[in-house]
């Protein structure tokens, strides 16, 4: 039980600190990457609501 | 509304498979329920098992009658205009429901604030005793009032933002029917005195269960609507529904992992004990307020502000990267509900630091939802629908900003168990929630039942006024009683004493109390205000729409 918990709590408190921050990381780089295709798919999703009346 | 018939191959009318298996399921559930009434070991759970066979008997001839009633083929897809052939009679019960609710829960509200105030009005009737209209308060703003404008405005968002039918025929009727009939279970409940004792998730395990297959259900019917897009985006808002969804059906299974004394009693044990059923507890309840409260009516703001304000959302972008930290960050928050207890302090610490990183994503989302009307500000003047919603960002912002610092520990040694926290609540349930809900009803009533407008924007100006002045009244006085309880709780005399004992500050309460009920009385005026709009909206004449509209200030 005390080794579970050890084990996790180490895992948590490195490679998973590691991994949510690539994480993070990939997210904002899809997001901001300069690209013209992606700005058009940006623009076309927000004015999904607006299409219909 | 018309659709597209063939005459010549319209086959004989035969029942659909979803039909035919639910009258089945519904007539066995009513037996089954009717035995463990019969058997029930408690009088008030022999009254849920009557209430679930009841359920089941209308259940049955409901998909009897409607059976009968509807023309032979499938659920036409698409309308004679070529339009989706949209499913939003879910949505106006829902709609309806979410009033209904609303104001129930708000009352209640209001006299368990009258009773902190004069205790005499416990009337000494155990069944409206504080204790127990406390959580009939909080789950009927909560589940009853948010669930079903969640739920509606899911089923409406997704259907317009994909421009397909909610999938399923039955399903999304058994969601929003199953789903009231849990909340009418939870709430009698509490009245007989059934309860978890866990905040947020007080209902028992058979209501538990039954809300399980309720949820699934709701999952696969958006889930389903979603993968019928006609749109190769998925709209951000529907993300923010989704996160919703998948967590509070997460965090439902893990806090309610209890084991029944047996079919027959309402009573169950949790798997765990102690502290860890503390941290079970609050990572699910303040989950609750992350995913129920927060993401799920941030998914409001992402549509009915930008289809109000006529503009796209201020930045795409930026809603990606709100939508991806806030559901990282929230699930580890719930930690700091347990500040200085036997937790230990590396998770209170970890509960800490992810309220105050919070503060990002939350505000990030704010300035997106505020932003949006950069260019048309002169709409917060002329459209009280509008300023209703952008209050309630508003407001998101200050009760995400003071949450984070309640978290801090230094902070909450002085604001924990004090009346500073249910001040805190309430700037986000009352100004946050119940605002964005108000906008957003005020959006859909008009467009749900074919009007132009609301039959009266002056009462929505009235109605925004109203309970804004109750929400002032009410946080205002929760930060004066809290930070008083607080500094009297610790002050000690230069013998090292406690200089006041505990009754002195309870009397100290009394008159901010008293200012605090009447706050909600104003937010509960200001509610039915809103009701008798929504009536005379539905039920008006089309003529009177275009009145209305040209007596609406000039832009």
């Amino acid at each position: 039980m005390h080794e579970t918990y050890l084990w996790l709590a180490s895992f948590a408190q490195t490679w998973g600190l590691v991994l949510f921050v690539l994480g993070f990381l990939l997210v904002i780089a899809y997001v901001f990457w300069p690209s013209k295709t992606r700005k058009k798919e940006f623009d076309d999703a927000a004015n999904i609501p607006l299409k219909e009346d | 509304m018309s659709t597209i018939q063939d005459p010549i191959r319209t086959p004989a009318k035969a029942m659909r498979f979803g039909e035919a298996g639910l009258l089945v399921v519904f007539a066995a559930f009513a037996f089954f329920a009717i035995i463990v009434a019969a058997k029930a070991y408690t009088p008030a759970y022999a009254f849920h098992a009557y209430l679930f066979a009841a359920a089941s008997i209308a259940a049955v001839f409901a998909i009897g009658n409607r059976y009968m009633a509807r023309p032979a083929g499938p659920v036409p897809q698409v309308n004679a205009d070529g339009k989706p052939n949209y499913n939003f009679d879910v949505v106006k019960f829902c709609t309806i429901a979410a009033v209904v609710w609303g104001i129930a829960g708000f009352l209640v509200g209001v006299i368990a604030a009258l009773q902190l105030a004069f205790p005499v009005v416990n009337l000494d009737l155990p069944w409206i005793s504080f204790g127990r209209l406390r959580p009939l308060h909080t789950s009927a703003v909560i589940f009853a009032f948010g669930g079903n404008v969640l739920i509606g405005t899911s089923f409406y968002v997704v259907q317009r933002t994909s421009h397909a039918r909610l999938v399923g025929d039955l399903a999304p009727w058994f969601v929003v029917l199953g789903y009231n009939l849990f909340i009418v279970i939870a709430g009698t409940g509490y009245l007989l005195g059934i309860t978890q004792g866990k905040e947020y998730a007080e209902p028992e395990w058979y209501a538990d269960l039954f809300l399980t297959v309720v949820w699934v259900t709701y999952l696969l019917v958006f889930l389903g609507t979603i993968l019928k897009r006609k749109e190769p985006h998925i709209y951000v808002a529907n993300w923010f529904y989704l996160a919703f969804i998948i967590t509070i059906a997460v965090l439902h299974l893990g806090n309610n992992a209890s084991v029944p004394v047996s079919v027959f009693s309402p009573k169950s044990y949790i798997l765990w004990s102690g502290v860890q059923d503390a941290m079970f507890q609050w990572w699910y309840g303040h989950n609750a307020v992350g995913f129920f409260l927060t993401a799920g009516f941030l998914a409001l703001m992402y549509y009915f502000i930008p289809k109000r304000a006529e503009r796209p959302v201020y930045s795409y972008r930026l809603s990606i990267v709100h939508f991806w930290a806030l559901i990282f960050i929230y699930i580890w928050a719930g930690p700091h509900h347990l500040h200085y207890t036997a937790l230990p302090d590396w998770a209170q610490t970890l509960g800490m630091t992810f309220s105050i990183i919070l503060w990002m994503p939350s505000w990030g989302g704010m300035i997106n939802g505020l932003m949006t009307l950069s260019g048309a500000w002169d709409k917060l003047r002329t459209d009280p629908i509008i300023r209703m919603m952008v209050v309630a960002v508003a407001f998101y912002g200050m009760s995400t900003f003071e949450g984070p610092m309640m978290s801090v520990k230094a902070v909450n040694s002085l604001s924990h168990y004090t009346e500073w926290t249910i001040g805190h609540v309430h700037s986000g349930a009352l100004g946050w929630v119940a605002y964005i809900s108000f906008g957003a009803i005020y959006c859909l009533v008009p467009w749900l039942w074919n009007k132009r407008e609301m039959y009266s924007l002056k009462a929505v100006s009235w109605h925004f006024w109203v309970s804004t002045l109750g929400i002032v009244l009410y946080i205002s006085s929760m930060w004066v009683a809290g930070i008083l309880q607080g500094l009297m709780w610790r002050a000690y005399t230069q013998l090292g004493f406690l200089e006041y004992s505990f009754i002195e500050s309870v009397e100290a309460m009394h008159p901010l109390y008293v200012i605090r009920a009447l706050g909600g009385i104003l937010f509960l005026s200001g509610a039915l205000i809103m009701a008798w709009n929504i009536w005379k909206t539905i039920t008006m004449p089309e003529a009177a729409a275009e009145q209305s509209l040209a007596l609406a200030p000039a832009e």
